[in-house]
């Protein structure tokens, strides 16, 4: 055990939990790295990227009329530059933020709207329940992908539709783990007890529903975000994403496709590979959570 | 009535609202979203408000939605979708010729992911926390990381564009496109009804792309589900059994342990259908692949509602039926499971 200030430091955090968590520490550095970039390079003002100068080298939205185009990767553009004489590399850095502002706003008010629903409906029981739930199953068991294209394409394109469209998605998940747990702890003696001693309906929520359901929340909402980080890409390659200038990978994909049969690898390689780590940071944090968690699943991790 | 049959009565009982709810959703969600079809169908511009209301008219927007409504379910019962505003043609029939194409690409998905998924979760369950487990499982998690199309982009470069190895898209190469002939729908059979064994080659080199890319995806999952029901198996008595007579452990794990993994690892891969549906969207996209996924991308570019919400209820019927057998099957290849 680390002894002084990083001592003190970790025991406080409760980081000590940490110990022998390989997946949840690469995860967590994978994702921290990605916000610290987005956070760096992201937006400031219209069409002003980065907020320290130099970083990212490049305005990633602005064409360099000294810049060649199309240039593979160089010293100088060390992930080559596209078709409107745009630095490649500025734009992967500054291209994370629409995922993950995406991806953040959807899943948390999936999680939300789907806690709440659940809550309610749980709670209240009877057909009111029992249409809620089979519709939220219908949701459920169709492909997200599709459900997600098709909403977009009919809300149109941009940073609110693809909110929107992700989180619609995702509700019946937060609705379906909430609902089960409310059925399950309202069978408990010392939740009937509470009732009997006068306990409301919210404070049988805070105190014996809510702690429950964190845990499995916080795991699956790790995935989740995993998951719509995948969605926005694929929605901004089809076209549904921001508007032009603006740098977003899963539409510099679809840029890069023109000029595939080309072979000019590096419009499509780097952005897309930011996409994987990002999303794979996730997972593996989502995947340690589980472990924390579930002590059981340390041992044999079932899937 | 037996428990079986009951059981099929009860989850059809389950299945048929489901649908009908996700039909009158995207119905509705259609309706109330901005965006007129019929402006998107003319072009918008220059376009006469006589034409507009008599578009309007063919189309049947002018009647109110209630009966709009009554008269889609009432087509949809008798297996009507309405005709595509952007190919004329009625939407169903659309489907059923793009259906074979969608589901060879499903079948070698799915091959491909067994072929990818198997090996992997047998060997993470036999060396389970070991380094080569742990090695597989992030492996494993990376799967799910990866975004499909980019998948798809990145083989065409490399193979297709740079190696010359493999064709970039589509299901054949243009120069059979007049002696092929359409018998069944899924090429891999026509090739094989043909006879031509060039016709054949060139089906089967069509195919890898796209199979590989969708079976990548789905690899993580199989290989997860293949590890946990792999690890319950060798924990039974029957495989320890099997062990001390002197079976040699190859054995012990292909033929007693895997063939009883086998009917979980079906089942929970079965129920996962929606999502290699998912996956097929972008791949078919990516790879010029003529199959639904393609045709609903299609529908959304040129905002033509009939053949989006036709093509919606369709996938949701065809998901929900394919649960459904996959739940009868487990039941029929597992004795012991009774309803």
């Amino acid at each position: 055990m680390k002894r002084g200030l990083t001592g003190w430091l970790v025991k406080v955090s409760g980081l000590q939990r940490l110990r022998g968590q390989t997946l949840l520490k690469i995860g967590l550095v994978i994702v921290l790295s990605f916000l610290a970039m987005a956070i760096l390079c992201g937006p400031r003002g219209a069409e002003e990227y980065g907020r320290i100068s130099g970083i990212p080298p490049y305005n990633p939205a602005k064409s360099y009329s000294d810049l060649l185009r199309l240039s593979p990767p160089t010293a100088q553009n060390w992930m080559g530059t596209d078709h409107l004489q745009r630095d490649v590399f500025s734009r992967v850095l500054a291209g994370g933020w629409a995922p993950l502002v995406v991806a953040f706003a959807s899943i948390a008010l999936a999680m939300s709207v789907g806690s709440l629903v659940g809550w309610i409906s749980g709670y209240i029981g009877g057909w009111p329940d029992r249409g809620l739930s089979l519709a939220m199953d219908a949701i459920y068991s169709f492909p997200s992908m599709i459900l997600a294209i098709a909403l977009v394409a009919v809300m149109g394109s941009g940073l609110v539709p693809m909110i929107a469209s992700i989180a619609f998605v995702y509700v019946p998940t937060y609705f379906r783990i909430t609902r089960a747990e409310v059925l399950r702890v309202r069978e408990y003696t010392f939740v009937e007890a509470a009732r009997a001693t006068g306990a409301s309906g919210t404070r049988i929520l805070v105190r014996h529903v809510a702690p429950n359901t964190v845990n499995a929340i916080m795991a699956v909402s790790s995935f989740n975000v995993a998951d719509a980080i995948l969605t926005e890409a694929a929605l901004a390659f089809l076209g549904y994403g921001l508007p032009p200038p603006t740098p977003d990978w899963g539409f510099d994909i679809q840029n890069g496709q023109r000029y595939l049969q080309s072979g000019y690898w590096w419009l499509i390689t780097f952005p897309g590979l930011a996409i994987l780590s990002l999303s794979l940071g996730f997972g593996l944090v989502g995947e340690g959570i589980s472990d924390l968690v579930n002590p059981k699943r340390r041992r044999k991790h079932l899937a | 009535m037996g428990g079986l049959t009951r059981y099929i009565v009860q989850r059809l009982a389950l299945t048929v609202p489901m649908v009908f709810i996700l039909v009158s959703v995207v119905f509705l969600v259609l309706r109330l979203m901005p965006g007129d079809p019929v402006l998107a169908m003319l072009g918008g511009r220059n376009v006469s408000p006589e034409l507009i209301a008599q578009k309007r008219h063919e189309m049947g927007l002018d009647k109110p939605l209630h009966i709009q409504y009554t008269e889609y379910i009432g087509g949809l019962l008798h297996g009507d979708l309405g005709r595509s505003t952007r190919t004329g043609k009625p939407v169903a029939e659309e489907l059923i010729s793009r259906l074979p194409a969608t589901l060879e690409l499903a079948v070698w998905g799915m091959i491909f992911a067994a072929l990818f998924g198997l090996p992997t979760g047998i060997l993470a369950a036999v060396r389970a926390d070991k380094p080569s487990d742990h090695v597989i499982r992030v492996l494993h998690i990376g799967s799910f990381a990866l975004p499909i199309f980019w998948v798809g982009l990145m083989f065409q470069v490399i193979f297709a564009v740079k190696l010359g190895w493999l064709p970039v898209a589509s299901r054949l190469s243009g120069r059979f496109a007049f002696t092929f002939q359409r018998v069944t729908g899924f090429y891999l059979l026509d090739a094989l009804i043909l006879g031509d064994k060039e016709v054949l080659v060139d089906v089967i080199k069509h195919i890898i792309l796209p199979g590989v890319t969708l079976g990548l995806a789905q690899m993580g999952f199989l290989g997860r589900v293949t590890r946990a029901a792999m690890l319950e198996v060798l924990d039974t008595e029957y495989v320890t059994t099997a062990r001390s007579k002197g079976l040699v452990e190859r054995i012990v794990i292909l033929r007693h342990a895997l063939r009883n993994a086998l009917i979980p690892i079906i089942t929970v891969f079965g129920l996962q259908f929606a999502m290699l549906m998912g996956g097929a969207v972008l791949t078919e996209t990516v790879f010029s692949w003529p199959g639904i996924a393609g045709f609903l991308i299609q529908s959304l570019y040129y905002r033509d509602w009939w053949a989006l919400q036709g093509t919606i209820a369709f996938i949701g019927v065809f998901v929900a039926t394919v649960n459904l057998v996959v739940d009868l099957f487990y039941s029929v290849i597992d004795p012991r499971v009774r309803y």
